[in-house]
């Protein structure tokens, strides 16, 4: 058998960049995953998305994306509901210093076009009544954030790309990549050998390991990161709320339930995704205290999955000077699913040597190589 | 009796209809129709229809019943109230 590229992971960025590059006419497109489809990170995220970030490329990524989710059930023909509820997202901030990043966030994300404004504890309070602002300085507010239902929106793109002739294989993992004279010849998994000489690794928490395959050392790492959700009631909550000093994000999905999470600083890394009573702790702790309603709501499960992080908390999307036609879509550091569609639009663009949508130099693997970066994003829980 | 008036799921309202098609798609899988369904994902967990399922999807491919999953099983096992996990964890210091 023979591919023209193979795809590594289908999560919402294999999906993306398979969709975007069937949809430019690449032919012969294979994507392998060892489980089944959203089994990754993607199907255990919050999917929020919001373009309220304090770095200018993250900002951009965000928005763009925003832009794709608006039209996506439409260009994607998908039957079933994405579910993007765009009802922004609230950020508080909880004290002084907080409140002085945010006013320059909102100076920096407004110059790029993003709808958000700065308010007031009341003002916030005017959007989610049931917040406790005894807890707050300030908020920030953009009302083109939201979030989407990721199982189904990785099934749209899936659904659109397998149309334009992609080949999915699922319960098929990739256990070697063959390199001959710098040049991919050959990937393997465990049921058979593709003949290709390039290779997108978009494998998520495993993408260090698959990287490692080719011989491409890539500096991620994976650490677990729970979550929780309710029992479904009454629509009261419109935006995602969230705090990086309280540690907390938290929205109520179209499904009636609260979703909600917060990470774990001393958290090791590795790829442990099981749960514990420690998050349950805290996590009953600060949303209570933050949102003093939500108290009412029985927990009906919790879950966990993989950050994979890279040393500046930015992706890492591009091609590697170490291996010709070795590409790569990892290092997410817990926001890859807001980023898919910018994330599959610009790394077809690089595969195919086209002029990229927006410049994204600074996302190259190099940038690490003599610590070359200096836009460390703290925007992130 | 009409596939579409047999409940598999209680919680979340899914028939055997729901399942048929979109085993028809082909997910297979106890993972997979939860994600899309949301089957197994209210109050019970799958403990209802965790079984009932996992005949179905054995009869759909063929297969013995014990090659078929079931639900991964996570917390909590009852549905508890946050402010009683507040609560709790003041008792403890
Ligand atoms: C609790 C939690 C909350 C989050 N909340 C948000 C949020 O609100 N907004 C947001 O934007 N992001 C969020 N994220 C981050 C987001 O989930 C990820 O950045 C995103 O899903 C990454 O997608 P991916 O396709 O790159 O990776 P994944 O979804 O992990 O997909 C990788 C795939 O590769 C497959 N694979 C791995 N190794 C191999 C191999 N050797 N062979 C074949 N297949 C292989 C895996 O099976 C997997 O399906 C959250 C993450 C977590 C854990």
């Amino acid at each position: 058998m023979n591919a023209e590229i193979v795809i590594i992971g289908a999560g919402i960025s294999g999906v993306s960049i398979a969709y975007n590059l069937a949809n430019k006419g690449v032919k012969n497109i294979v994507v392998f995953d060892s489980e089944y489809l959203t089994s990754g990170s993607t199907g255990r995220c919050g999917a929020g998305v919001r373009q309220q970030w304090g770095t200018k490329m993250n900002c951009l990524l965000a928005k763009k994306s925003v832009e794709f989710f608006e039209k996506a059930q439409e260009v994607l023909q998908y039957p079933r509901d994405i579910e993007f509820k765009q009802e922004g997202y609230l950020i508080v901030a909880t004290n002084e210093l907080e409140d002085e990043q945010f006013t320059k966030n909102v100076l920096l994300q407004q110059s790029l076009g993003i709808p958000v404004k700065k308010l007031t504890p009341l003002e916030a309070k005017q959007i989610v009544p049931h917040l406790n602002i005894d807890k707050i300085v300030s908020a920030t507010y953009c009302k083109t954030d939201g979030h989407l239902n990721p199982f189904t929106m990785t099934e749209a793109y899936y659904l659109a790309a397998k149309r334009l002739g992609v080949t999915f294989y699922f319960h098929e993992k990739v256990t070697d990549i063959i390199v001959e004279n710098n040049k991919i010849q050959k990937v393997i998994t465990n049921k058979r050998e593709v003949q290709t000489h390039k290779v997108v690794n978009a494998a998520g928490g495993y993408s260090k390991e698959v990287a490692k395959l080719a011989n491409v050392d890539v500096p991620v790492f994976s650490e677990n990161h729970e979550i929780l959700v309710t029992e479904p009631i009454e629509k009261i909550q419109g935006p995602m709320v969230i705090s990086f000093a309280l540690n907390i994000y938290c929205q109520q999905v179209p499904h009636g339930s609260f979703i909600m999470g917060r990470s774990d600083p001393f958290m090791p890394h590795s790829h442990n995704i099981e749960s514990s009573w420690k998050f349950l702790d805290e996590m009953a702790k600060t949303a209570v205290g933050l949102l003093p309603p939500l108290g009412e709501l029985r927990v009906v499960r919790q879950w966990g999955g993989l950050y994979n992080i890279s040393p500046d908390r930015q992706p890492i999307i591009g091609g590697t000077k170490e291996l010709e036609g070795f590409y790569l879509a990892c290092g997410f550091s817990g926001h890859g699913f807001m980023f898919a569609p910018m994330t599959g639009l610009l790394l077809s663009e690089i595969i195919l040597e086209e002029p990229t949508t927006i410049d994204i130099n600074e996302l190259h693997l190099d940038r690490f190589k003599d610590g070359d970066f200096n836009a460390y994003e703290t925007s992130v829980v | 009796m009409n596939e579409k008036n047999i409940i598999i799921c209680r919680c979340e309202d899914v028939t055997l209809q729901d399942i048929y098609r979109l085993m028809n798609e082909g997910y297979t899988s106890f993972e997979e129709l939860k994600r899309i369904l949301r089957i197994g994902m209210g109050p019970c967990q799958g403990n209802t229809c965790g079984q009932l399922l996992q005949r179905e999807i054995a009869k759909f491919l063929e297969v013995p019943l014990d090659q078929v999953k079931t639900q991964k099983v996570r917390p909590l096992t009852t549905g508890v109230k946050l402010k009683s996990i507040v609560e709790a964890t003041k008792n403890e210091r």
